[in-house]
């Protein structure tokens, strides 16, 4: 058995000042391998892979690669070694070529010049090795993130060769490019190389992997085969007790009775969206699915002013409002969680109180500041409620884990007292127990009274907290699912019933 | 943490910087700290250092907030040669010392104005739409001087200059008290926090539904007040409006002591006081090296080497490794303890 590990970690600590990150994880990857490497934001996921690749220095235990004991020092010297990475955001050069990027810093040259003609035939052979035949002149971000990512993956093998880390590859990609992103997993694994995958889909984990190791709090929970660990057991091991069975709640009365609190009509922006009605009554989460690009970011947008519609009006309670700026929606209790965090969410290095407490500030205005108790009591109250993990409120938001980050944002609105929330993808990126969490939530605000809309990609999760589903294609809105019809089944059919009528047409 | 012990741990660097040049300059000029009254004012080496220092520190204020919007101001140093060249002609037709201050105030303000319009409504990037006034602005000053040096003779406005308050020259007492009221002012109300969260992610801030262009342009204009308030009192030292060199360079020597006091160039976290010591630091080292008697074509590169240094010294990875060092001979000063017991 030992000959067949390419990669043994054995006994990794890694301490942190005022906590251990790594308690003595042991961890072996086989050759020909894919390894899925699991467990809550936190975990201790990113610190054993940066342990692996010399990002951090570990205070304790031995990488063994090949059986030989390694100590890389950065990234880099990890990579001669024959241990290559791709992290979820794409680091290569999207204004350098497809070939340059492949060959960057090993660029065939004579001369010292780079002889490009030869360099580009190199890049089409070693891309066609994974059935990819684009043009290799054109500049990298040309390209979709699919594209890139194949790229930033083939030029880590071709480099390292021997162990390929992926960190959450498939995180924005869409169905049809994760099942070419899996054929070339498989395609590397064939060729011996060992893989870490890690990713956030457990659906994934089943299609692609072999084993699967599970940290939890920074030690090592277990590591088992795939085919042997049913799905239930695995999110037991992540999380340490049961999650709650997402299924269908009981349906909330019909609310036909209750005015609607806000009505759209006409709304839209050419080129952005196309003109919707839209009516949202109060304790109602309305549900929005669509493909990547179908409109859904746009109307959220649009709904909180941060593109002003070019037709049709917004009622709040039957008078008229205008929604020209994200300061006008909020003087109508609008609140909105955009689905990219880091650009438009969180200000990195703004402590978790002055995170919580600043569209609050902002709406109350410069000159009526809150006072340091006020901000602290709002940041432990929201701390508490939304459960939000920290050592200390004054840590920057920037060093919490993605789930943390976005309650912190919810915190951020909830502090605002708002009567309308838009949560645009509430729950992509976050670990498995931090998504029940903020799925409750949804529900409970919606107890209260709050109208939501709610965007998400997941259906299973539209399907258990909306009491209407709204399906969006190309920029429109295209059908609408209410009580018993809301199911993934429909949802599914109804984006494919629009794509067929468009065919048609 | 107790909010005084932070702010004191946020100004330590600077500190121990401002206290190690003087220091310094002491070995090579004893005489240095010694101060003397005459006629109910102080005079010394010290005082002269906190005077010729008003005009940096003013500036870097302003410069401090524009920065920590993620921004720059170029043209602090051209706007100074125009306040300064307002207020003379001012003072020359004879209006009163209140209309000329405001007068030079208000074009200030202007200036800022157009600064942050070009920078918030147009988004051009800050170090470009400043740089239209720090090439222009000394044109317009010289129109408004007609090209001559403009002297005056107001009693009043030389008084801002080199008149003195409660034992300190002026410009001092201006400085500090406006240096710390704008702190007061920043720190006391939201607008810290507000500038804080639009420099560190303007995106995000805008959601959040922070008045951005406003903010913005706020910024650009306090940067312009301050520039017209240095521009004042550098005039009416000279007793004269001269376009050509007046403020010449500052911005560079303003931007040097935001830096110097700490807040990055990449916007965000701000302290208008580390600022403040930072203009200080730059004041004590040329006035050091006039001191030292160094011919003065090394000065300018004496200065950059003392700059460099402090800036290294404040590195994060000069901090780390400090922080190391500390804990090691810590940790051998402990073994050694307990060998001896």
């Amino acid at each position: 058995m030992e000959r067949t590990d390419i990669l043994a970690a054995q006994g990794v600590l890694k301490t942190f000042p005022g906590s251990v990150a790594l308690d003595r994880v042991d961890f072996s990857l086989r050759r020909g391998e894919v390894h899925a490497l699991l467990g809550e934001n936190g975990a201790g996921k990113s610190t054993l892979i940066k342990c692996l690749t010399g990002a951090y220095q570990r205070d304790g235990g031995v990488i063994l690669l090949d059986g030989a004991p390694i100590d890389p020092r950065d990234p880099l010297e990890a990579q001669k070694l024959g241990i290559g990475t791709v992290y979820q955001e794409v680091n290569l050069l999207g204004n350098l070529t497809v070939a340059e990027n492949l060959f960057l810093g090993r660029q065939p040259g004579r001369f010292g010049l780079v002889r490009t003609a030869e360099m580009n035939r190199r890049a089409r052979a070693l891309l066609a090795g994974y059935g990819l035949a684009i043009n290799v002149g054109a500049s990298l971000d040309t390209y979709s993130v699919a594209v890139q990512q194949v790229v930033a993956i083939a030029r880590a093998a071709d480099v390292s060769g021997k162990v390929l880390i992926l960190d959450e590859p498939t995180a924005s990609l869409d169905a049809r490019e994760v099942e070419m992103l899996f054929e070339i997993v498989r395609k590397l694994k064939a060729r011996g190389l060992g893989i870490v995958f890690i990713t956030h889909f457990l659906e994934q984990v089943y299609q692609l992997t072999d084993r699967i190791t599970v940290l939890r709090n920074g030690r090592l929970i277990a590591t088992r085969e795939t085919a042997a660990l049913p799905r239930k057991e695995l999110v037991t091991l992540m999380l340490g007790h049961e999650l709650q069975e997402a299924e269908r709640p009981v349906r909330h009365a019909p609310q036909e009775a209750v005015a609607e609190r806000y009505r759209f009509e006409g709304f839209g922006r050419s080129g952005k969206i196309e003109p919707f009605d839209l009516g949202i009554r109060p304790g109602e989460v309305v549900g929005m699915a669509g493909l990547l690009g179908s409109g859904r970011t746009e109307t959220a947008e649009l709904l909180f002013g941060v593109h002003a519609a070019d037709s049709g009006k917004a009622t709040v309670n039957g008078a008229d409002v205008t929604l020209s700026s994200p300061r006008a929606a909020i003087a109508q209790r609008f609140g909105f969680c955009p689905e990219d965090r880091k650009v438009d969410g969180i200000v990195g290095d703004l402590s978790i109180r002055e995170n919580i407490a600043l569209a609050l500030q902002a709406r109350r205005g410069w000159a009526r500041p809150l006072s340091r108790a006020e901000q602290n009591a709002l940041a432990d109250k929201y701390i508490a409620a939304l459960d939000i993990r920290t050592t200390d409120r004054e840590k920057p938001i920037r060093l919490l884990s993605g789930g943390n980050q976005q309650k912190v944002i919810l915190a951020r609105w909830l502090a605002t007292n708002p009567e309308f929330l838009i949560l645009d993808e509430p729950t992509r990126g976050i670990d498995v127990g931090a998504h029940a969490e903020i799925i409750r939530l949804i529900e409970k605000l919606c107890e209260d009274g709050l109208s939501l809309l709610v965007i998400s990609s997941e259906l299973d999760e539209l399907v258990a907290y909306s009491t209407r589903v709204l399906v969006l294609r190309d920029k429109r809105h295209v059908a609408e699912l209410t009580g018993e019809d809301i199911t993934t089944t429909h949802i599914v059919d109804a984006i494919a019933a629009a794509g067929a009528a468009r065919s048609d047409a | 943490m107790n909010p005084a012990v932070s702010l004191l741990r946020r100004l330590t660097p600077q500190l121990v910087a401002l206290v190690l040049i003087l220091f310094l300059i002491w070995l090579v000029f004893p005489s240095f700290f010694s101060l003397t009254v005459q006629n109910g004012r102080l005079y010394g080496s010290l005082v002269d250092v906190l005077n010729r220092g008003a005009p940096v520190a003013l500036l870097a204020v302003g410069m401090t907030v524009v920065i920590a919007t993620k921004g720059i101001d170029l043209s602090v140093g051209a706007v100074m040669a125009i306040c300064g060249a307002v207020a003379a002609a001012s003072s020359v037709r004879g209006d009163p010392l209140a209309v000329t201050l405001l007068l030079a105030a208000a074009t200030g303000l202007a200036c800022g104005v157009w600064n942050g319009f070009l920078v918030s409504v147009f988004n051009i990037q800050p170090i470009i739409a400043t740089l239209v006034l720090m090439v222009a602005g000394r044109g317009i000053a010289q129109l408004v001087t007609e090209g001559a040096i403009l002297t005056f003779v107001d009693p009043a406005l030389i008084f801002i200059g080199s008149g003195s308050f409660a034992g300190l020259p002026m410009p001092v007492v201006i400085w500090i008290v406006f240096g710390l009221c704008v702190a007061v002012l920043l720190r006391r109300t939201a607008l810290g926090l507000l500038i804080e969260a639009v420099g560190i992610n303007r995106r995000a801030s805008t959601l959040a539904g922070v008045n951005t262009p406003v903010l913005l342009m706020a910024a650009y204009m306090l940067s312009g007040l301050c520039a017209a308030i240095a521009g004042v009192i550098v005039t009416a030292d000279i007793r004269g409006a001269d376009a050509n060199n007046a403020g010449l360079w500052l911005e560079l020597d303003a931007i040097l002591a935001v830096v110097v006091g700490g807040t990055s160039l990449l916007g965000g976290r701000f302290s208008v006081v580390a600022s403040l010591i930072g203009a200080l630091i730059i004041q004590a080292v040329n006035t050091g090296i006039l001191l030292s008697g160094f011919p003065p074509e090394f000065n300018l590169i004496i200065k950059a080497g003392i700059v460099v240094v402090i800036l290294v010294v404040q590195s994060p990875h000069v901090e780390t490794g400090f922080s190391i060092f500390l804990q090691r001979a810590d940790r051998s000063g402990s073994t050694e303890k307990k060998q001896a017991a």
